[in-house]
């Protein structure tokens, strides 16, 4: 090391010191450390830079207020990157202090987050109520585990072109649900039936409906919707299988044999990008999905960016369920400063900082209360066209709710016939298998008592 | 003192005698003793990365779903009752055996296409056939994937233009099946064209020259010379690379996620998803485990033939 003038010793120790480095969190917010140490684990953003630099900033206010010195890391959930830090948190009991958990999360960790009732309690009487559907997911044995998060938290309602709509299936959206609080023309009609003609009037004209059938996310959450309209559920709240001798599961299933036969093929191999994939290459009429294919639309596909519009989904005999994928945060029981914790995720869900969060993600994210729908004017002001997302959350004037596939299961049932996309295996092997429907019926049955073991 | 031996002074307090040695420094000096501590970090790292997940892997089997629980066997036994299960079972023997033999027989081929080329040119054929296995699985998977996309890959767009119509490669479960495996295939041949080379390379030239002496063909050069010389290597190689597609899990995670229907799933992918996407991590390690017992039986039988063939080759 003569030459460099660098000793080994020396050089050892700027390795460990550059690694120590590199393992740093992507963000350090230090403060006056009066009010100890917090460690975040937040959801990587997929707006990227501009959703998770106003999360930084608010963190970064709030911990220079309150004189706490708090690690921020955004964990990507590309790769299940998110799943596999909770389960290694949760090996491991010890990491972060709060973690974003992802929808069923909460329910598979309860047993090692803290309770926040007092914080729910707080914002329940601020806001108002928590949708169903986080509720289900994070209030558990009456407690709240886990709060719901604005960031992240998405509905997955019809996204759709509004030329090939009103050419092709002669169905005029932007009418139909126009940028305020009032139904328009047609909406009473919107329903499954109005869906499958405009479906098969598309695919006619080259312009598929683009609807997964696969296991991702994106393809359970609108199927599940479907079911649920149609009353279908495969598992009751007391986890009784209700599947063999249901009508409604049978109907919901004769209905996706119609449907399937105007939906190309390879949707049954398709992930949570090849909907927005034919979205943004113009060759599909409607996907099922939020703002981030007509997002990415604006800047790669501008001409079909500015004839989408964001509405609610199709209504079935049992009502109109709008897919729904909640965030939560959740504070690790073996979490070092849970004070801190609480009083920071209260002030993230107070509507300024929600406020801010929404604008950041160009209306994408989600607020738990529906009470600052209107407070929030960012899906007022997005475009282009103006408005396209005005009914991308569910407002009351839509008669829809928010809905959780498989809800309302048990959720510790409900999550493994979610993340193994038993409705979507049921069609696939239907139309796709062309098995009988009482086959297909008595294998899903099998298949769903195997998850009710403890 | 020229004999070694130590002649105290008469007259020498003993205190001034040079201390005898202890049983501890006597064991300190010994070899085995030395050669245990230089495989200390050797067996550290095969005791934590190894021996460590793998009986962390097998208690956590024998748990509940909820981890709070022994259940003995019961994860077993449960799985084994699964259609599912049953058919993941069927599918990672045909993933990894159908995988494993083209991959044997394109690496044969190849690395006698590359013995036969002269020296010259030897060299930039060997570096770009390994290409594929360089390229980590992930990435090149990813290119897979786009070449398989049934709407705006290549492969379907040279189809179309020749009037055949496009395949939804990914989309039916019986060429999802084959693309899985061609991608496998695809990665895994390089690998053993190059071990079979190296062993082409050490079969000695006066074998050949007796053999065709004897006026043997080259199919018989080939058959009684050539294969007998690399059957070692190539069991080696078989067992080593049925190891590793058995517990492959990015090549059909990527293109396929074990779907339609289920029809791609094997051990790696369908572990991961009941065992970290379902929140049953105890379930997840059953099937992760099951690929052992099937791979442990096939590396006894293995190996006891390479032991056997080397004893027979020394003896």
């Amino acid at each position: 090391m003569a030459g460099n003038g660098m000793t080994r010793r020396g050089m050892l120790r700027a390795g460990v010191a550059g690694v120590a480095a590199s393992a740093l969190p992507l963000v350090n917010v230090h403060g006056q450390s009066s009010g100890g140490r917090l460690a975040l684990g937040f959801w990587d953003h997929w707006v990227g830079a501009p959703a998770n630099d106003v999360m930084r900033a608010i963190v970064n206010e709030w911990g220079q207020k309150n004189r706490v010195e708090v690690t921020l890391d955004f964990i990507t959930s590309a790769g299940n990157k998110t799943l596999l830090t909770i389960a290694a948190e949760a090996q491991a009991r010890q990491g972060h202090d709060i973690l974003s958990f992802p929808t069923w999360q909460v329910h598979d960790h309860q047993d090692l987050l803290e309770p926040v009732d007092d914080v729910m309690g707080r914002l329940i009487q601020k806001y108002g109520a928590v949708n169903q559907a986080s509720e289900y997911l994070a209030k558990i044995g009456g407690r709240w585990l886990a709060i719901p998060e604005t960031a992240g938290s998405q509905f997955k309602g019809p996204a759709a072109r509004i030329d090939l709509l009103k050419q092709h299936a002669g169905i005029d959206v932007q009418a139909m649900y126009p940028a305020e609080n009032r139904l328009g023309p047609g909406a009473d009609q919107w329903n499954w039936e109005t869906f499958l003609q405009a479906a098969q009037k598309c695919s006619a004209a080259g312009y598929p409906f683009a609807l997964p059938a696969g296991t991702t996310s994106d393809a359970t959450d609108w199927i599940g919707a479907m079911f649920r309209s149609f009353g279908a559920d495969l598992v009751d709240a007391k986890g009784n299988i209700t599947i063999r001798n249901n009508d409604k599961v049978r109907q919901a299933m004769e209905y996706s044999k119609r449907l399937f036969e105007f939906i190309p093929s390879e949707m049954f191999a398709a992930d949570d990008a090849t909907n927005n994939r034919a979205m943004i290459s113009g060759k599909s009429a409607l996907i099922f999905n939020p703002p981030s294919a007509w997002a990415v639309a604006k800047r790669d596909a501008p001409d079909v960016a500015r004839n989408m519009w964001h509405f609610p989904s199709p209504s079935g005999p049992a009502g109109r369920p709008v897919p729904f994928l909640p965030f939560f945060y959740g504070i690790w029981k073996f979490g070092r400063n849970k004070s801190a914790a609480k009083a920071l995720l209260e002030h993230l869900s107070q509507t300024e900082q929600v406020q801010r969060l929404v604008e950041a993600s160009s209306g994408y994210d989600i607020p738990p209360f529906n009470s600052v729908f209107d407070d929030i004017d960012t899906w007022r002001k997005v475009e282009p066209p103006l408005g396209t997302v005005y009914n991308y959350p569910v407002r009351a004037h839509h008669n829809a709710v928010p809905n959780v596939a498989y809800a309302p299961a048990p959720p510790e049932i409900a999550v493994q016939m979610y993340t193994q996309g038993i409705q979507a295996k049921m069609i696939a092997r239907m139309v796709q298998g062309k098995e009988p429907i009482d086959r297909v019926l008595a294998w899903a049955e099998t298949e769903v008592e195997g998850f009710k073991r403890g | 003192m020229a004999d070694g031996n130590v002649v105290m002074a008469r007259g020498m307090p003993a205190a001034v005698a040079p201390p005898q040695k202890g049983t501890l420094h006597r064991i300190a000096r010994r070899r085995s003793t030395l050669a245990f501590l230089m495989t200390l970090p050797l067996l550290a790292v095969i005791g934590g990365l190894v021996a460590y997940p793998f009986f962390y892997a097998l208690y956590l089997s024998m748990l509940n779903k909820r981890m709070t629980r022994f259940v003995g066997i019961d994860n077993f036994t449960f799985l084994l009752s699964r259609e599912t299960f049953q058919a993941v079972i069927w599918q990672s023997v045909l993933f990894a055996v159908s995988a494993v033999i083209a991959k044997a027989l394109i690496g044969f081929i190849l690395a006698h296409v590359l013995h036969a080329l002269p020296a010259k040119g030897q060299r930039k054929w060997r570096g770009m056939l390994l290409v594929p296995w360089v390229i980590p699985p992930a990435v090149s998977t990813l290119a897979w994937w786009w070449m398989f996309d049934p709407s705006y890959s290549a492969i379907n767009w040279v189809l179309t233009t020749v009037g055949v119509p496009p395949v939804a490669w990914l989309g039916e479960p019986s060429w999802a099946r084959f693309s899985v495996i061609l991608v496998n295939v695809w990665y895994g041949a390089p690998f053993f064209m190059i071990m079979y080379l190296a062993a082409l390379k050490s079969v000695p030239d006066q074998l050949y020259e007796a053999a065709a002496i004897d006026g043997a063909t080259g199919w018989q050069k080939l058959r009684y010379v050539t294969v007998p010389m690399m059957k070692n290597i190539i069991a080696i190689t078989v067992l080593f690379s049925l190891i590793v597609t058995f517990a492959n899990f990015d090549i059909v995670r990527i293109l396929t996620n074990g779907g339609p229907q289920d029809k791609t799933h094997i051990f790696g992918t369908y572990a991961f998803q009941v065992g970290i996407q379902s929140g049953d991590i105890p379930l997840g390690s059953a099937v992760s485990l099951f690929m052992f017992p099937i791979l442990a039986v096939f590396a006894i039988f293995v190996l006891r033939d390479v032991t056997r063939r080397n004893k027979e080759m020394t003896g």
